[in-house]
């Protein structure tokens, strides 16, 4: 058997999931309780939700704090990452703080925050930036540490301006950390921020969930977990891989002239 | 034109001795040495790279232009060779022109990875070029070429040498034809820490024979 490297063929998914969702079918239709309904009862728990807008309003909420907590996030923990691989200073007044942080459970985050700042939106997005700064960091300290000395030399000479080497010698170079901290970052986030929305807040997807949990509306849960899934591969295919397929166009191998 | 004041640096044992010259305008050096006894640092400490020296080092280099031809390429592989003439600063007909005095016309939107090395050490001379520099630096530019590009390359150097008669060159070679061929002046750095143990006119008395004569000695001529 051929180790399993990279990608898995797309038609993988079409005979997974089905299987999946058929083996699903059968033991909800066996079982024949509330507690597994059958997958076109979610579909019409779905299609009900969406009918009457709630889907869209808790969604959009929960894409709001995600969005707003991803850009944060990826600001401070790109500016602090670049500054820690950049100067050795700075890596030691904070990687102390980095350790604290990776370890400290995002549950506690989050209780913290709607403590000390009761349960208001900014608590919300703060605890998520906070649990996802040190990640960023971390990835993008790699970067910021294998950044080609020899074109930084090259920047020197030729008197780059500072925006000039931030954008056409950092930014390609670290394009590929910023890359793996988006991919993380985004995954990271959607989950922390339904744990935000279920403690503290009355709207967005993890609200939703806890309101079903409270009477055991497994169908309902099941369809907020669809529509998530369907919105975060939204994001991936529209949006980052072809971002990615632009910022590394210029590796593609075409005809060298030798 | 340029003061050169180098008064010994260390990078774990001292590579660079003192070194006090100056480098004047139209002066075509060519810096001789054995491999490894620091040209290329001697290279970095007059453009600045070496940031172990002291401001002081070359006391007015901020105001001369200074083009640097490194051992490799070094042009931003994420963009087209006008974009890596635009970024230093040449304007569009600028970078059509020198791209043509290269014999790179044509290959202007070409990626510098889809180039061979002769012809990405030749848009990075054109780099060089765009801005006008007071003082040129290259970097053992024949090396890793074959016999007809490398002679093809040293032709182009001459003739731009000729076209901006006010432009110093300070070309590091060990072959001590690329000397006769380049040069006015010759500098040879050796020593432990290593200083220049000549420095003087090509064709004063007995100065090209006792490079030859000692880079022989060394093993170092092609």
């Amino acid at each position: 058997m051929t180790p399993g490297h990279g990608q898995p063929p797309i038609w993988s998914y079409w005979i997974v999931l089905p299987v999946v969702i058929l083996a699903w079918a059968g033991l909800a239709e066996a079982l024949d309780t509330s507690l597994l309904p059958a997958p076109l009862t979610v579909l019409a728990a779905l299609s009900g939700e969406a009918a009457n807008g709630e889907l869209w309003y808790h969604l959009g909420a929960t894409l709001g704090r995600v969005l707003i907590a991803f850009v944060l996030a990826m600001a401070l923990g790109t500016a602090i990452g670049v500054a820690m691989g950049r100067s050795a200073t700075t890596n030691a007044l904070f990687d102390p703080l980095l350790v604290v942080l990776l370890n400290l459970p995002a549950l506690v985050t989050i209780i913290l925050m709607y403590v000390w700042f009761g349960l208001i939106e900014v608590a919300a997005v703060l605890a998520v930036v906070i649990n996802k700064v040190p990640n960023v960091a971390v990835t993008v300290r790699e970067g910021a540490r294998s950044l080609e000395p020899k074109l930084e030399d090259m920047a020197t000479v030729y008197r780059f301006t500072r925006w000039q080497r931030l954008r056409e010698v950092w930014l390609p170079q670290l394009f590929p950390y910023l890359m793996a901290a988006t991919r993380g970052g985004l995954a990271l986030i959607w989950k922390i921020v339904l744990v935000v929305e279920l403690l503290g807040r009355s709207s967005g997807v993890g609200f939703k969930l806890h309101l079903a949990f409270q009477v055991f509306d497994v169908a309902t849960i099941l369809a907020y977990s669809l529509a998530f899934i369907a919105i975060v591969q939204l994001i991936e295919l529209a949006l980052l891989q072809p971002l990615e397929r632009r910022a590394t166009r210029w590796r593609q191998p075409e005809t060298a002239h030798a | 034109m340029l003061e050169l004041r180098i008064e010994g640096r260390s990078f774990g044992q001292p590579v660079l001795g003192e070194i006090f010259t100056t480098i004047r305008q139209g002066d075509r050096i060519c810096l001789l040495g054995p491999s490894g006894i620091g040209k290329t640092t001697l290279l970095n400490a007059i453009a600045g790279l070496d940031h172990s020296l002291p401001d002081k080092t070359v006391p007015n280099r901020d105001k001369a232009r200074v083009g640097y031809l490194f051992q490799e390429h070094r042009l931003l592989p994420w963009r087209t060779l006008r974009q890596n003439l635009a970024i230093v600063g040449a304007d569009a007909a600028d970078i059509d022109r020198v791209l043509d005095s290269v014999g790179l016309a044509g290959y202007a939107d070409h990626l510098p990875d889809q180039l061979s090395l002769g012809m990405a050490r030749r848009a990075a001379l054109a780099r060089c070029l765009v801005i006008q520099p007071d003082l040129l630096l290259l970097d053992e530019p024949f090396a890793s070429l074959d016999p007809v590009r490398a002679t093809e390359l040293k032709h182009l150097i001459l003739e731009l040498l000729d076209r901006h008669p006010a432009m110093a060159m300070i070309c590091v070679t060990h072959d001590a034809r690329d000397a006769t061929d380049l040069a006015n002046r010759l500098w040879y750095l050796d020593g432990q820490p290593a200083c220049l143990q000549w420095d003087a006119p090509v064709g004063s008395q007995g100065t090209v024979e006792g490079v030859v004569q000692t880079l022989r000695n060394l093993d170092q001529v092609v």
